[in-house]
């Protein structure tokens, strides 16, 4: 069976970034006047020649989103098991080279942070973790899985990224749902950023959405951490491999996110920049090249992006998020992986977000439903 | 008076409760449909809770619930999901939503028929959401189905009756209850629908993505009515000229 590695070779970075900036004024229009969008639109959407389009982009998007989404807003939080990692990035908290105690939750501890974050009325948890698969591999997240499952209906993880077996064994106990960031698909760069672990094999992850395909996960999270690279050329590499995937694993759904570098002790400052009204711009253009992927936010944006963003097209948000393994009670002190920008609870999100005309949806899937 | 199995409808517009911006919007514009049958995605449905919060805002005598097997993706899962909305919501009817396709939401034939068969075994009020496909149509009557749910646009679409051609096959030869569901778009998709002779529509995301649910689900309450006067008094024949003389035929007079 091929994998998008397959695709990804005859793509040169260069060349795509190039093709990207030189889109003119007239590829956008001709992108904004069409119904079904291509990869080449996407990149008009996304180059730097559709900034002045930025409004007509943001009310395409709004319809399109409303149409397909309606006034709804998917609520989820992150529940960090294991802040343990064996990979050098360059760029988060978790790197091995940080030398800060490490902590893996236990059963016990596990469940007095279910109970925090029941209590705040969530009922989708995005488990996380580092990459330490001595202590944190798939026995590990079994165990969890079996323990935490009664308490929500749906269930995502991001953790490191797993063989075809391991997603199928786990694929019955209540996984729903898989991240994994590519962190960027400039392969040069990539080495750079990930010098040690596991983690620096730059294939293996890129294959990790084949694996996922085909263990017939019910959704999976695509991404790159926006700032590392010309986050230009990166979303066009991940809007392709959508467009592989969605052909490809044709019964599986499909998630973005934006993730844009945060500070954190010690960390990488961004070789990239990138704007809120260029984040804006990125997701108006997923918006309009995709009109059923879910786009989803994180508390790294600000209280003010995050109001605004609501009703520009995106689907799922998190709120309340702590970082860190024991964060919400057990050790709020424990090494996090990247500061927060919004720090408000989950019922002040609901309430943003009812004022906003839409209504925050805590549950949208059944454990019932394998 | 429309009849599925065995309870009569007065209205024939069926509504469903996603997209809305509240449950309190979603009671009002559902109220304002008059609709009687009102689909609700298990998914949505917190069981472990006492009192739902959508369910809260349904409770109303005349609205009958039509939980729906929205996410499954197979038979078995579908049957199974079924066991539990009747479990939960302490009804037999079933909306049967297989669809493996997450993007479009295609509906699949194969696992439809096969659990429309074995849930109707099960004593189940099954109604199917199916193409547009007049053969699967008489499959799924000759195994027990109460109704059957063509589409007239992909879902979420707002296209209107796209599948016209086949919704008429379908209409002219069914014995059971044709529900026209999916991609109508305005009031006129289902004045149309009703004119063409269909026994029902479904529609959700026109009334809940509106700018004014509740005076769209008016207008659609107005639209259903009309088009099923029009079907009942008799569509007169389209004509494009007067047929004063018969130059081919007239040798005969």
């Amino acid at each position: 069976m091929g994998t998008f590695n397959e695709i990804f070779e005859k793509c040169d970075w260069n060349e795509t970034s190039n093709s990207i900036y030189s889109k003119t004024a007239s590829d956008v229009e001709q992108a904004l006047n069409t119904h079904k969008r291509t990869l080449e639109d996407f990149k008009a959407l996304i180059s730097p020649a559709a900034a002045p389009y930025l409004e007509q982009m943001a009310q395409i998007s709004q319809q399109l989103t409303l149409k397909r989404f309606g006034r709804i807003v998917q609520m989820y939080v992150p529940l960090y098991l294991s802040n343990e990692c064996n990979n050098i990035c360059t760029y988060c908290g978790f790197s091995y080279d940080n030398k800060v105690k490490r902590k893996t939750l236990s059963p016990i501890e596990i469940m007095q942070e279910v109970a925090a974050i029941k209590n705040m009325g969530f009922d989708h948890v995005l488990l996380v973790t580092g990459e330490a698969n001595q202590t944190v591999h798939t026995d590990y997240f079994k165990k969890v899985l079996e323990l935490i499952r009664p308490h929500f209906s749906q269930i995502s993880m991001e953790v490191q990224p797993l063989d075809l077996e391991d997603y199928e064994q786990l694929r019955p106990y209540g996984l729903n749902t898989v991240l994994v960031y590519q962190e960027t698909y400039h392969q040069e760069d990539y080495k750079k950023h990930h010098p040690k672990g596991k983690k620096s094999n730059f294939q293996y992850r890129l294959e990790t959405p084949d694996r996922l395909g085909q263990s017939g996960i019910h959704k999976m999270g695509l991404g790159v951490l926006i700032g590392l690279e010309d986050w230009r050329t990166d979303s066009f590499y991940t809007a392709l491999h959508l467009d592989y995937l969605e052909k490809t694993y044709w019964q599986s759904k499909y998630s973005i996110s934006f993730p844009r570098l945060r500070p954190f002790s010690g960390g990488l400052e961004p070789k990239v920049v990138m704007s809120d009204r260029e984040l804006v711009q990125l997701i108006c253009a997923y918006r309009l090249f995709n009109e059923e992927v879910e786009l989803s936010i994180s508390t790294r944006e600000s209280e003010v992006f995050r109001n605004n963003i609501v009703k520009l097209g995106i689907t799922s948000m998190s709120a309340a998020s702590k970082t860190n393994p024991g964060g919400y009670t057990v050790e709020p002190q424990s090494l996090e992986q990247f500061e927060i920008s919004d720090e408000r609870s989950a019922s002040e999100i609901a309430n943003m977000i009812s004022k906003q005309g839409y209504e925050a949806v805590w549950k949208d899937w059944d454990n019932i439903l394998v | 008076m429309l009849k599925i199995a065995d309870k009569t409808f007065n209205s024939r517009l069926f509504t469903g409760t996603g997209k809305f911006s509240s449950a309190s919007e979603m009671e009002t514009a559902l109220l304002a449909s008059c609709s009687e049958l009102v689909t609700v995605a298990l998914k949505r449905v917190d069981m472990h809770k006492n009192e739902d919060n959508i369910l809260a805002h349904l409770n109303h005598s005349h609205i009958n619930l039509l939980p729906n097997t929205s996410g499954v993706r197979n038979a078995k899962e579908a049957i199974f999901a079924a066991q539990m909305a009747r479990e939960a919501l302490q009804t037999n009817w079933i909306k049967l939503e297989i669809h493996p396709d997450p993007k479009y939401l295609m509906p699949d034939p194969i696992e439809t028929l096969k659990a429309t068969e074995e849930l109707a075994k099960l004593g189940f009020i099954v109604l199917p959401y199916i193409h547009a496909d007049p053969v699967l149509c008489k499959r799924l009557e000759n195994v027990g189905t109460a109704a059957v749910m063509p589409l007239g646009s992909p879902i979420g679409s707002n296209k209107g009756l796209r599948t016209i051609d086949f919704l008429e096959i379908i209409i002219s030869q069914s014995t059971v209850p044709v529900i026209i569901d999916a991609g109508i778009g305005a009031p006129s998709d289902a004045a149309k629908a009703m004119e063409i002779g269909a026994d029902a529509v479904l529609v959700n995301t026109a009334i809940a993505a509106s700018g004014n649910p509740t005076k769209m689900a008016q207008a659609f309450k107005m639209a259903v009515e009309a088009g099923r006067m029009a079907y009942e008094a008799g569509l007169g024949k389209i004509g494009i000229h007067a047929v004063a003389s018969s130059p081919l035929t007239s040798f005969l007079d």
